[in-house]
């Protein structure tokens, strides 16, 4: 349900709301457009927001398209998830520096960014509660994750179109965001109603013109479900993680192997997938080394290198890996499905592999 | 604020004792007493042992908690870490960070009979297991040890087996490929199983080396009788962060650094065969 | 390895380690991607001896080197005996680019007769002495890395050097060029542009040059290990290349590239 604490905003105002934010120590960032797609870049200002356009979204295709109207939200996901800011690409963890008679580690700044990320969609506000549970959740904290997490704030957009390969709906992500935001802005032909989902999502609305909402409440809540409603991707996900795990030899892994280019895509624009690699980058001198971590992938044979060879030597192993353990095995070891039904992976692989088709086909039901 | 679980410590080597041929023990200290102090690990478990400069790898502790000053670990040289760790002499430091993972049950192995199954290298993680069972040995019933290597030359602990008999261990040995001097057992270790009187019902087999001989260990402990719960594997995987964060170790659900090394055969049977899995 | 690890404290430095740089057949591309490390190799100059031998057939060799950076492709009768001499002197020898490791952008000759590539470039064929195909130093030594590009990244090369100097084996990444283009944030341009890009097949190395500037990669690094070059062409086929297109993509710079020799022979 909507909640009951919202009120609207002019969508001139989200302008004041950005630069509120930077005054209060906010890097914002959020969609804006940048070679030929919608990216999260920092922004200063809602006019760099992509103001009427939308993208057009297949199986190994993206398109960017006007709208013909002018708004502010009215696009999917795009390549770019808030991991690329919370788990940064690249990362130097610490530097080792020789001493006198042993090492010193250097550890980088702990001096990172307050992110206020703008337009977060319900399937990565899952997303980001998924990787909570890897990062922070576990014996073990990543405490490099967890200082970018507790400083973000968060801006949720109910989600007013879906691109056909998105299924948030089956994974019971989407699209309405119900929690995790501090604020979430449901985009009306005139009008933001804005719900306040924390109280510094109040206090920060404190001062900019809003007003006391009434029938857009209703409005607000028939946006998301004219959304679920234009959905036509699905994945069944019953009897999972069994489904899988039962069907370890199927054929149809050899099927996948053959289209599957192991080009670790679907894994990079995955917001949930977390495996990384800890590289030693030592400099010219012999004096310093930095422990570098960069994201790495089930799909690079590197991965599961041990010495004799890859534990997963072709692409039918490694694309096994990646599908049940976003789909089965993560849910025992997380408690939740590591898919949220965001359809990146679909989109920008770059022979369209949908894990929504592979599934029907293991499940059986699309054999021919 | 959480500390960064990949950062090292600072170890100073203290002596580095070869083994067999490409196989080296690495006697090693932390700089900082305090650390030493805390450090407490159990039979099984590992550390990550870095070299600055070139990378950081697992290795298994092969002492026995308690055992003498610092830590030993007994290491193969088999590529870029280790190769470069060969060329280490005493008073070199490097970094260590553990201990990691599950241990064996030795706890549990209280008033029963164990057999420790061996294949080459995997004697390494096994040893404190061994050496803490003898350490209260009146506690077991019967102790077997059944080791395989490829050649008589490849065994480790030579040294140490006379003292380990002595203190109530039963030892079999066997080489794949004897030389003129060996009087021992030729072939593999599994075979060794046939030539114990077992009573699988009080008997817990604990078991570390290449995953196929481990599989065949598994099944023949499992045609003896001994229920699947009570044999023991250490498995082996990528591994960089040893704190189930990097995701290089995983099999199925398990993260082979923090459920693992050590499981109850049971938890892994699904998996362990599943070719490539 | 040439230098003692960094934690060897209390032996005393190697002596310093000597590295040569030789060249062969080849454009000169990877010996600039090495001056242009100048600066940073300046810096090193009390921890590394280097020689450069520009032309490595005109004067005798002397001594042994650590490590020898061996430029550009075999493809004069001469350098077969060059070669081997370079490797007999070296402990580590690396081959720098397309060219001293898979016969380079000038392997294309292998695809036609050497005597009519001859008649069309040079005015007197006959004063051209030229074995009839262009060939990597691997052919005829044995080879401890191979740096690939056309050019090498100098960044690479660096990270190889400092590597050794840290008292490492060299590893270099050979994973799919899409890995570090997302790592990077760059936008897929096959999926958002439908340009044909090789990327998903490539070897990692450059820095992601093309990609970053909306262009498709040509793969100046070669072969990713296990490229599917087969699922990636049906790709280029559905978004309207023709066959001869497809059969030039794979025909640039690692055209001897077994994988990529495959590919383009069922575009004939
Ligand atoms: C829990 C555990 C305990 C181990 N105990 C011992 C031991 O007591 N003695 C011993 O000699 N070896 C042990 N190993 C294996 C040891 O970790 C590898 O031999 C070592 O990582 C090889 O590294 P390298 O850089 O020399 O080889 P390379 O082949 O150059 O490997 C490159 C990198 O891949 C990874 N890697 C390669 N092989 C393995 C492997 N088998 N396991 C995990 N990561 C690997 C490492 O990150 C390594 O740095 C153990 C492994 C694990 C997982
Ligand atoms: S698996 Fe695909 S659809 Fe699911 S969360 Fe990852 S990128 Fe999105
Ligand atoms: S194993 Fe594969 S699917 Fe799982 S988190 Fe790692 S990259 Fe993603
Ligand atoms: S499924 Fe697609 S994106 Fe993923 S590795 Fe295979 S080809 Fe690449």
């Amino acid at each position: 349900m909507v909640n009951t604490s919202a009120v609207v905003m002019e969508k001139s105002e989200l302008g004041n709301l950005i630069a509120r934010l930077w005054a209060e120590g906010y890097t914002v960032v959020g969609p804006t457009l940048a070679q030929g797609a919608i990216v999260f870049d920092e922004l200063r200002t809602a006019d760099q927001l992509p103001i009427g356009w939308t993208d057009e979204q297949e199986p190994g295709s993206y398109r960017l398209k006007r709208r013909d109207d002018g708004a502010y939200f009215g696009y999917a996901v795009g390549p770019h998830s808030w991991k690329k800011y919370l788990f940064p690409a690249r990362l130097t963890l610490f530097s080792i520096e020789r001493t006198a008679d042993s090492f010193a580690v250097h550890q980088g700044s702990t001096d990172v960014p307050r992110y206020a990320f703008l337009g977060v969609r319900s399937c990565d506000l899952h997303a980001i509660a998924v990787q909570d549970r890897t990062f922070l959740h576990g014996p073990y904290v990543d405490p490099h994750y967890e200082r970018r997490r507790e400083r973000a704030f968060i801006i949720a957009v109910q989600c007013g179109t879906a691109a056909s390969t998105c299924f948030c709906a089956s994974m019971n992500t989407g699209p309405r965001a119900t929690q995790g935001f501090d604020l979430a802005l449901t985009e009306l032909p005139e009008a933001f109603v804005v719900e306040v989902g924390s109280e510094r999502g109040g206090a920060l609305l404190v001062g900019l013109n809003v007003r006391a909402a009434n029938g857009e409440i209703e409005a607000a809540h028939q946006v998301t479900e004219t959304t679920k409603r234009q959905m036509t991707r699905t994945l069944d996900t019953s009897d999972m993680p069994a489904l899988l795990y039962e069907n370890l030899d199927h054929a149809r892994w050899d099927d996948v192997a053959g289209r599957c280019l192991s080009c670790t895509n679907c894994t990079m624009v995955c917001p949930t997938c977390f495996c990384h690699s800890v590289d030693e980058v030592p400099d010219l001198l012999g004096e310093r080394s930095e422990r570098v971590r960069q994201w790495d992938s089930c799909f690079n044979p590197e991965l599961s290198h041990v010495a004799g060879g890859s534990t997963r030597p072709d692409i039918r192993a490694r694309y096994r890996q990646w599908l049940t353990h976003k789909l089965a095995s993560w849910i025992d070891q997380f408690g939740v499905s590591g898919c949220v039904g965001c359809g990146r992976c679909i989109t920008w692989c770059p022979v369209g592999i949908d894990l929504t088709e592979e599934v029907a086909a293991i499940r059986g039901s699309d054999r021919a | 604020m959480t500390s960064d679980p990949y950062c090292p410590h600072p170890a100073v080597l203290r002596s580095v004792e070869p083994e067999t041929p490409g196989v080296a023990t690495f006697g090693m200290e932390f700089q900082e007493p305090a650390r030493a102090a805390a450090f407490h690990h159990r039979p099984g478990q590992f550390n990550m042992v870095y070299l600055p400069g070139v990378g950081e790898v697992a290795i298994s502790i092969a002492s026995a908690p308690g055992e003498g000053v610092g830590l030993r670990h007994t290491i193969r040289f088999v590529g870029r870490v280790t190769n470069a760790l060969q060329s280490l002499r005493p008073g070199a430091v490097l970094g260590l960070r553990g201990p990691y993972g599950s241990a064996w049950p030795v706890e549990e192995a209280r008033g029963r009979d164990v057999v420790l199954v061996a294949g080459g290298l995997g004697l390494a993680p096994l040893r404190p297991a061994v050496k803490a069972l003898l350490a209260e040995r009146a506690q077991y019933g019967r102790l077997w040890l059944l080791y395989g290597a490829r050649q008589p030359s490849d065994r480790l602990y030579v040294a140490e087996y006379a003292d380990w008999e002595r203190a109530g261990l039963e030892l079999l040995v066997t080489v794949d490929r004897a030389d003129a001097s060996w009087r021992g057992a030729v072939g593999i270790v599994p075979l060794l199983f046939r030539k114990l009187a077992l009573d699988p019902s009080r008997t817990l087999v604990l078991t570390c080396g290449p995953e196929v001989m481990m599989r065949a260990t598994v099944h023949e402990a499992i045609d003896r009788g001994v229920a699947a719960s009570d044999v023991y594997v250490s498995l082996e995987r990528n591994m960089q962060c040893a704190v189930g964060l990097c995701g290089h170790c995983q099999l199925g659900p398990e993260f082979l650094c923090m459920n693992g090394p050590v499981f109850p055969y049971e938890r892994v049977a699904r998996f362990l065969g599943k070719e490539h899995f | 390895m040439i230098a003692q690890p960094l934690t060897v404290l209390n032996t005393r430095r190697a002596p310093r380690p000597r590295l040569g740089v030789f060249k062969f057949a080849s454009c000169d591309g990877c010996q600039l991607s090495l001056l242009d490390c100048e600066d940073e190799l300046l810096a090193v100059a009390d921890r590394v001896e280097i020689a450069f031998f520009r032309e490595a057939t005109r004067r005798p060799l002397e001594g042994s080197f650590d490590v020898s950076l061996v430029e550009g492709s075999v493809s004069a009768p001469e350098q077969e005996a060059e070669i081997r001499d370079v490797r007999a002197r070296s402990r580590f020898l690396i081959t720098l680019g397309a060219c001293a490791s898979h016969g380079g952008i000038q392997a294309l000759r292998n695809f036609s007769r050497v005597d009519d590539a001859l008649a069309i470039v040079y005015a007197t064929p006959e004063t051209i002495s030229t074995l009839p195909s262009s060939r990597p130093a691997s052919d005829y030594v044995h080879v401890d890395l191979e740096l690939p590009g056309c050019p090498i990244n100098k960044r690479q090369l660096l990270s190889v050097l400092a590597q050794m100097l840290s008292g490492g084996k060299p590893r270099i990444d050979q994973h799919a060029l899409c890995l570090d283009c997302k790592r990077q944030n760059v936008v897929c341009v096959l999926v958002a542009h439908g340009s044909p890009c090789l990327g998903p097949v490539t070897s990692t190395g450059c820095g992601v040059l093309c990609p970053s500037y909306d262009r498709p990669c040509f793969s100046c690094f070669g072969p990713a290990p296990q490229p599917n070059t087969a699922s990636l062409a049906e790709r280029f086929q559905a978004i309207g290349l023709s066959a001869d297109h497809i059969r030039r993509l794979f025909q640039m710079f690692y055209n001897q590239a077994p994988e990529f020799l495959e590919e383009a022979r069922r575009h004939e």
